[in-house]
């Protein structure tokens, strides 16, 4: 690796009695894309946020480029490029004057940087007059990365920058983001989306203020210590139910039409199974044994008592 | 410098694209100045009166001449009975009732005494008790003139009230309306639009960029300053041309002391919004905490030394207070810095502690 980006040791914060965030430890290289990947309230937020100074942590060492988060901060908040989750831009501003309002509190210009926004700025360009409170969900976050780029920061943080996107336009973000990537720039970004963390270098799974895992989502998936089937039925409650009952199923979960069964090799095959629901007025079954996803990956992870 | 101007002139754009701040900030001094001006006014003119004259004769005519043709009063109805000044003045409309003895010119005459009674409405103390001593005033007038070639003794006040001769309301609310509505826009204009960023979590953007806090705070006051500075100078300019408001002192010190108490409020509002997050807490404690005692405890309206004592201490807190000190003693009196050093001295006081106070609470992080 060529060096490290962001290094968090020991980290913990609490907010009265809560816990947001206990014992994470991780380091970032430089240029790597980092998700951190996990529900709502797993603490990715107060992460970021620690990160990028505006929170203080209770104990714990964290450094971006070298810089300690709570000596150094001003230096940090300059070479440090932010996205927060909520939409922050000014809605009664247009386009291009919170884009051109960003750069100016940078210390730069629209035209210095055009060419790291290039990309991503030309798909809203069109629009460059419109109010950014009249832009859909898509190019609000297009602009939002837009504004958090115009700087040229060495590491980029964004806070779930794909919530509340439709589908493609969730696509188009991680390939802007793939760019970035490929431009030198790290970039640490949390989601709630599992299928988005193939999209990552490196992923972290987080749960209730804890990192279950740091691994590459191929690693990941490959740890999956299960079989997995998956089970298709008209009725997929009662299909939950009976299945959770038979021996030798280590858990259901729902996917949509479909509930994932997972089990030990051992104990369990495909024609059993079948033969089971078939028996119990499952008519129309279809089954079949599939890769485990991450999601997979993180419902096991969490059922997984910690060591 | 550059990110400065950049900062304020993204400011300019959110004031001028919201119409609701640019109603307040332009309508509400000439919309407060004429309230002010023509309706809420404590003058008298043309206070309806009923006299009751049973005797008729020169002098009780001579005096209701006297009264009636003074503006203050005009005539709506001759009373007949005693028994009507009840009704008359169950309708309303009659605020004041005159009413003379009968034989009024004769006794007199004969034995140097006769007797008015006066009867106001006093469920409007304030109007009843003006309207009373206009009354008793005219009539004491008629009785000097009167008796001038008679009596070889006498002493006669000859009263001049200085510096508002004829005792304008428009002297008093002028002052008080540059201590309110500057208040108002500075204070609460700022804590609202700081409470603002904080809410739809711009502030988060701005605190992470390589900007400092106070360039922060500065880039969001400094529209404000200047826009309070036009308000003054509308109020200024309405208050002189339209109701003829003095500016006897220099012009100058006037809008530098004008100058101060903006600061002075605007720093107020930051205070305000360094402990509060939200524009409804932000709104609430401006026109709570910082409008009603603007208007009540200043010496606005009410005066200072009729209060009881532990209100009189509050009000020598009220930064308004002393700013309307200054400007009246500028306006009326045409006093120099000289006269007014010491509440300039005040106030200047207050600006720096409220500004020290919420540079020590703003915040660099979030919590």
């Amino acid at each position: 690796m060529p060096g490290t980006s962001v290094h968090v040791q020991q980290l913990t914060k609490r907010f009265g009695a809560t816990t947001a965030l206990e014992d994470i430890t991780f380091d970032v290289g430089k240029g790597e894309l980092f998700g951190f990947i996990g529900p709502d309230g797993a603490g990715k937020t107060t992460l970021l946020r620690i990160l990028t100074t505006l929170l203080l942590a209770d104990t714990g060492r964290c450094t971006v480029e070298g810089f300690d988060v709570v000596k150094d901060y001003r230096r940090i908040r300059s070479i440090s490029g932010y996205m927060p989750g909520k939409f922050s831009l000014y809605q009664d501003l247009t386009v291009e004057e919170n884009l051109k309002f960003f750069a100016t509190i940078f210390g730069t210009t629209i035209s210095e940087n055009y060419h790291l926004v290039r990309e991503i700025y030309q798909q809203i360009e069109p629009f460059k007059n419109r109010k950014a409170g009249k832009l859909s969900g898509g190019m609000k976050q297009k602009l939002a990365l837009s504004c958090a780029m115009i700087h040229k920061p060495d590491v980029l943080f964004l806070d779930e920058p794909t919530t509340g996107v439709d589908a493609v336009s969730r696509l188009e973000f991680w390939e802007m983001l793939q760019r970035l990537k490929a431009a030198g720039i790290t970039i640490l970004v949390s989601t709630p989306y599992m299928d988005e963390a193939s999209q990552c270098d490196r992923v972290a799974l987080m749960q209730n203020g804890r990192i279950m895992t740091i691994s590459t989502p191929r690693e990941v998936i490959r740890n999956y210590p299960l079989s997995l089937l998956s089970v298709k039925a008209g009725d997929i409650y009662q299909l939950l139910g009976e299945l959770r009952k038979y021996p030798g199923v280590h858990s259901v979960y729902a996917f949509g039409q479909s509930a994932h069964v997972a089990f030990q090799k051992t104990k369990l095959d495909k024609d059993t199974l079948s033969g089971f629901l078939k028996k119990n007025n499952h008519a129309v079954v279809e089954i079949e044994p599939i890769e485990a996803t991450i999601e997979d990956c993180f419902m096991e992870l969490m059922n997984t008592p910690r060591e | 410098m550059k990110r400065f101007r950049g900062f304020v002139i993204k400011e300019f754009y959110h004031i001028f694209r919201d119409y609701r701040t640019l109603l307040i900030l332009f309508g509400m001094p000439a919309v407060q100045l004429m309230l002010f001006g023509y309706v809420l006014t404590n003058e008298i003119k043309d206070a309806k009166i009923a006299i009751y004259d049973p005797s008729g004769d020169v002098v009780t005519r001579k005096i209701s001449d006297k009264i009636l043709s003074s503006g203050y009063f005009i005539l709506e109805r001759n009373l007949n009975t005693v028994a009507e000044i009840d009704p008359v003045f169950r309708q309303g409309n009659v605020k004041l009732a005159l009413i003379y003895e009968p034989g009024f010119a004769g006794k007199l005459e004969k034995t140097g005494k006769a007797r008015i009674q006066i009867i106001a409405d006093a469920s409007d103390p304030n109007t009843a008790n003006m309207l009373v001593n206009y009354a008793s005033g005219i009539i004491s007038n008629y009785l000097v003139s009167m008796n001038s070639e008679k009596v070889p003794l006498q002493i006669v006040p000859e009263v001049r009230m200085m510096y508002n001769g004829e005792l304008k309301g428009v002297y008093m609310f002028v002052p008080g309306l540059m201590a309110m509505l500057l208040m108002l826009i500075s204070a609460l204009m700022t804590s609202l639009s700081i409470t603002r960023e904080k809410e739809l979590g711009t502030m988060e953007l701005l605190l992470v960029s390589p900007m400092r806090p106070s360039q922060i705070i500065v880039g969001k006051v400094f529209p404000y300053v200047f826009l309070a500075f036009i308000d003054a100078c509308i109020i200024l300019v309405l208050g002189n041309l339209i109701f003829g408001m003095p500016i006897a002192g220099s012009v100058f010190l006037l809008l530098a002391e004008s100058f101060l108490y903006i600061c002075m409020a605007l720093s107020l509002g930051i205070l305000i919004s360094t402990v509060t997050n939200s524009q409804q807490v932000a709104m609430m404690i401006s026109l709570v905490v910082l409008m009603l005692p603007t208007i009540l405890l200043s010496g606005f309206i009410f005066p200072v030394e009729n209060m009881p004592v532990i209100m009189q201490v509050l009000c020598h807190a009220m930064p308004p207070k002393y700013y309307i000190i200054i400007i009246k003693s500028i306006m009326l009196q045409g006093n120099g810095i000289a006269y007014v050093w010491r509440e300039t001295l005040i106030l200047a006081g207050f600006t720096a502690f409220f500004l020290a106070l919420s540079i020590k609470k703003f915040n660099v992080r979030l919590s």
